[in-house]
Order: C-alpha cells, then sequence, then structure tokens
C-alpha cells in the first residue's frame, strides 16, 4: 500500500514536467495560430517587413528569424573553436591539478545570469567595437555574436570534455601502443570516437544560443531589418518578442504574432534538441556503450 | 622441448622497482627474456604481472604519480633512457590487451592503422601488409570479404585476432600479451594459443595468464610472481614439474590463487 503511494507520488513529480511541456506548447498553437488568419504562415515567415503597429500592420518575421541565424552562426564561430578547444586541453593537457580549477571554473560562467553578460557587451564590448571599427553603433549583430558565443563556451567545453572523457581508456593505449605519438592518437583515434558527442555539444550550444534572450536584447541594437551587414543593429527574434509583448494589447493581432514567433523559436530548438539526441545515441551505439 | 643452444635475450629486466604512488607494486624484478620463444607470467591476481608487462613497452609512462627504479633494457639498450624515442620502442614491442579494443573503425582501418601512424603512405603496400598481417592473425579468411565493415561487428575472438592483426602490421619485434584470452570462449581461446604458437618463429612474445595449462601448452619459460616479487622463472616444464620455491608449488596446485 504505503509502496504504492511512492510509486504514484514519484510518478506524478515525474510526469508532471510534461505536463508543462504540454501547457507551453498548448499555449503556443493557442494563441499563436490565430495570426494565420490576418497572414498566411509563407508570408509570416519569407514576409520581409516587420511593421506590427502599423496600419494596416505588417508580420513578416523574416528579417528576425535572419538576424537569429546570423547572430547565432557568428556565436558559433566564437563558441565551437574555443569550447571544443578548451576542451581539449583540458582533457588532454592539463594536470589534475590545473583540470579540477580549471573545469569548475568554466563550469561557473554558465551560472552567470545572462543579463550581466548583458551588461559586459554594453559597457565593454560595444565600445570596444565601435571605436576600433569606427561604426555608428557597437550594438550590433557583431557584438551580439561575440557574447552570445561566450556565454556558450561552457556549454559546449564542459559537453564536449564528456565526451572525451567517455572514450574508453583502451582505444587511446591501443593507439599508442601501436606507435602512434599523442597528437596522432588524439586526432585520429579520441576525435573521431568523441566526435559525435561533440556535435552534441555544438547543437545543445547553438539552442542556448538561438534561445537566449536578454543579452542580445541588450546588445544586438533592435532595428527590425533585413540583416545586410553584421555590423548593422538588428532584432532577432527572442528579444522581438520581449521587447514588444508588453505593448502588444492582449489579444490583438500584434499579441498573437509574437506567439507566432515564439511558436516558430521553439520549433527550432526543437529541431536542435532532437538531432543532438540521435547524434549521441547513435555515438553510444558506436563505441558499443547502449545496445 | 626446444634446445638451449641459441638463448638470445631479446628484453631484459635489472634490479626493476615499481611505485604507483606510494604502492611498491613490483619489487626488484630480474628476468631474461630469449629471442623466440614464449615466456608465460603467472601468478595471482594483482600480483603485478600487468605492471611489469607494460613495463616493457612503456606503457606505465600514462599513469600520473609512478616511478620506476633499474633498468630495462631491449637488444642491449635502456629503453628508459631521456634520449630514447618511445613511439618506437612502443613499435618494436607490440602489446595486445585483455579486453579486445579494436577501434570503432573498419577491419582494413584498424590494421593499417599503426602503418599510417608510422608515415607509410604507400597504398599498395599497405594493402599487402594488411591482408597478410590478417592472414598471419588466422583471420583472413573470415573477413576477406567484409574488410570495410566494422570491427566492432567482429565476434570477441575475432575482434582479438584482430587486435593481433594490428600489432603484426608495424613489424614489431617483441608481442606483449596481457591475459588475451580471459574474455574469450574456449574455442577462441585455442586458436590464440595456436596462433601464438606460431608466430613464436618470428617474434619474441612474452604472455600474462591466469590459466596455468595455457602457460603449460604455449610457453616455453614461465615467471611466477607473488606479491610484487619474482618468485621463480625456468623451463616452463621444470617448474611445473619440480617447483623449487614453496609458494610455486602452491599456486600451481591450486593451494591458493
Ligand atoms: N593505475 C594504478 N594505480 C594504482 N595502483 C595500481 C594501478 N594499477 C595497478 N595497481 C596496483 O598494483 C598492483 C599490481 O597490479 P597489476 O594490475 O599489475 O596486477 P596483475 O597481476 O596484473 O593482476 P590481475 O591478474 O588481476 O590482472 C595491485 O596492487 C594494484 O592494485
Ligand atoms: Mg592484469
Amino acid at each position: 500500500m504505503k509502496e504504492k503511494i511512492y510509486r504514484w507520488f514519484f510518478s506524478v513529480l515525474a510526469f508532471s514536467s510534461l505536463v508543462f511541456l504540454a501547457g507551453i506548447i498548448f499555449v503556443l498553437f493557442k494563441e499563436g495560430l490565430p495570426i494565420f488568419r490576418e497572414v498566411s504562415f509563407f508570408n509570416f515567415v519569407f514576409g520581409s517587413s516587420w511593421y506590427p503597429t502599423y496600419s494596416p500592420p505588417e508580420f513578416g518575421i523574416l528579417p528576425l528569424i535572419l538576424a537569429s541565424g546570423l547572430v547565432t552562426a557568428g556565436a558559433m564561430v566564437v563558441c565551437v573553436p574555443l569550447g571544443v578547444g578548451s576542451a581539449l586541453f583540458i582533457h588532454e593537457l592539463s594536470s589534475e591539478r590545473t583540470r579540477s580549477i580549471l573545469k569548475p571554473m568554466i563550469e561557473l560562467l554558465s551560472g552567470v545570469p545572462s543579463i550581466l553578460f548583458g551588461f559586459f557587451g554594453i559597457v565593454v564590448i560595444a565600445p570596444f567595437i565601435q571605436t576600433t571599427l569606427n561604426l555608428p553603433t557597437g550594438l550590433c549583430g557583431f557584438t551580439a555574436s561575440l557574447v552570445l558565443g561566450i556565454m556558450a563556451i561552457p556549454t559546449v567545453c564542459s559537453i564536449s570534455e564528456d565526451a572525451l572523457g567517455y572514450v574508453p581508456k583502451s582505444f587511446r593505449e591501443a593507439s599508442l601502443a601501436l606507435g602512434a605519438n599523442r597528437w596522432q592518437t588524439l586526432t585520429r583515434v579520441v576525435l573521431p570516437a568523441a566526435g559525435s558527442g561533440i556535435s552534441t555539444s555544438i547543437i545543445l550550444g547553438m539552442s542556448r544560443i538561438v534561445g537566449e534572450t536578454m543579452t542580445v536584447l541588450m546588445v544586438s541594437g533592435g532595428a527590425a531589418v533585413i540583416p545586410t551587414s553584421f555590423f548593422i543593429p538588428i532584432r532577432p527574434m527572442t528579444s522581438t518578442i520581449a521587447a514588444e509583448m508588453g505593448e502588444s494589447a492582449m489579444g490583438s493581432s500584434h499579441y498573437h504574432a509574437l506567439f507566432a514567433i515564439g511558436l516558430v523559436l521553439f520549433l527550432i530548438t526543437l529541431a536542435l534538441n532532437i538531432a543532438a539526441e540521435l547524434i549521441s545515441r547513435k555515438y553510444r551505439m558506436k563505441l558499443g556503450l547502449a545496445q | 622441448m626446444d634446445t638451449d643452444t641459441i638463448k638470445i635475450v631479446r628484453m631484459l629486466a635489472e634490479n626493476v622497482d615499481f611505485f604507483y604512488g606510494s604502492t611498491h607494486a613490483l619489487k626488484n624484478i630480474n628476468l631474461n627474456i630469449f629471442k623466440n620463444k614464449v615466456t608465460a607470467i603467472i601468478g595471482p591476481s594483482g600480483c603485478g604481472k600487468s605492471t611489469f608487462i607494460r613495463l616493457l613497452n612503456r606503457m606505465n609512462d600514462l599513469i600520473p604519480r609512478s616511478r620506476l627504479a633499474g633498468n630495462i633494457m631491449l637488444d642491449g639498450e635502456n629503453i628508459n633512457e631521456p634520449n630514447t624515442d618511445v613511439v618506437d620502442i612502443r613499435r618494436r614491442v607490440g602489446m595486445v590487451f585483455q579486453k579486445p579494443n579494436p577501434f570503432p573503425k573498419s577491419i582494413f582501418q584498424n590494421v593499417s592503422y599503426g602503418m599510417e601512424v608510422n608515415g607509410i603512405r604507400d597504398k599498395n603496400v599497405i594493402t599487402e601488409k594488411v591482408i597478410e598481417s590478417l592472414k598471419k592473425a588466422a583471420l583472413w579468411n573470415e573477413v576477406m570479404n567484409r574488410l570495410d565493415e566494422s570491427a566492432l561487428c567482429l565476434s570477441g575472438g575475432q575482434q582479438q585476432r584482430l587486435c593481433i592483426a594490428r600489432c603484426l602490421a608495424v613489424e614489431p619485434e617483441v608481442l606483449l600479451f596481457d591475459e588475451p584470452c580471459a574474455s574469450l570462449d574456449p574455442v577462441s581461446t585455442k586458436k590464440i594459443e595456436e596462433l601464438i604458437l606460431g608466430l613464436k618463429k618470428e617474434y619474441t612474445i612474452v604472455i600474462v595468464t591466469h590459466n596455468m595449462q595455457q602457460a603449460g601448452r604455449v610457453s616455453d619459460y614461465t615467471a611466477f610472481m607473488y606479491l610484487g616479487e619474482l618468485i621463480e622463472f625456468g623451463h616452463t616444464e621444470k617448474l611445473f614439474t619440480v617447483p623449487k620455491d614453496k609458494r610455486t608449488e602452491d599456486y600451481i596446485t591450486g593451494k591458493f590463487g
């Protein structure tokens, strides 16, 4: 009897997050779908002007999607080499002591609230970019990429490092015993074996970047135009929602359009997470860690 | 039994002590490893067999806070001199591990790997050597039609023979086997044993085993280790029939271990 209650209790706990997820999806659809009575899905996604408050309003989110894409791509260029590189350093080169200091520090970086990264971007990076590149404003796609890239380093580094740790020691030993040097062992055996784990880390880093709101809102400049350059103010999807939610009347077309952006965002991150899961499953199978 | 007329020392351990941190794992080991002979190392679990065999190709270099004293010689050269090339030592002294550990690559790539990392580029040379090594490891007939398949699809015994082939492909002089049959079934074990007997014509072999019948079947010389010490070393037949040390006798008659 008691056992039954326990089981029931923990099942409820386990399923509650599922319930919340379902709730979120439900709200997104319920509040987002009505916009498609006014604008077709195609015109919504591929429309090139976002003027939600004009009359008649225009709800084309292509500039926002492109801005998100641009910022994400730029951030990847920052976080992948630095994240994977530091994982390799921690794993391969540093002594146990260095590792025991370095890894927690990097993980601490991931705990820093994103608004603080925003401050850092506004106060340090943006002015620096503005003066060195002689731009009208330092708040632009480039700055956003830089700050977001730095933010995602811990995710990429820590998961990559775990992936390197999962590579059985026996692979490394076998390689060295065949007369391979450390570098060859790393590039030809360890990295390929950890490859899928590292890809997972990159995808998860990417989904963190795509979904990040506060920082981009602070440093990307906020102009909803098709981003023709890295160095102009832009407005990614998340910051659009955050910036405009307060001013849109509940139940208005604008309001529904913002939810629809959220829906698109949700689908993108969902796809990224599924990709990460599939890759890591394949990887565990490849190493014989799972049946 | 082999004649004793040609007895060339290929490897030699001289006053070898080894420490893992403060654990004194090997105590003053002195041992000759003769050319073209099979030397078996037996002893109860934890006595230092793996530690010793891994010293012969410097695999213990990888272990932090470990320390070695004494000399280990290969063809008269100390392998731990500061200017010896560890990569060269490992190429000349190949190792097959207890658990088959093929790379998650194709069968072909597993065997070609050692050549590639040692700078052999010629495709024909590599292909020929892969085939030759697979044949020597008695695996060719089973894999000739699927060289591009993943090595992880092979059975445990096949994987172990692949590891042997991989090792042979870099043309080592000495082969080290650390309990190569520990995770294999009797049929695979028999195959590996036959293989070892065949390989001794060309190579010098050291094999660690828990299995005394196996030591008896494959080896010319046997070393019995106990608690980090080398208790007795001699011709396999003599060691098993008239052991000099009481501890050896107890071990081979199954009184402990
Ligand atoms: N990496 C290590 N760090 C610390 N101590 C170790 C390490 N490897 C082995 N030892 C210790 O050294 C001793 C000898 O171990 P070793 O693995 O050489 O024994 P073994 O004879 O091969 O045993 P088995 O038959 O179980 O494989 C043991 O006491 C073991 O606990
Ligand atoms: Mg052992």
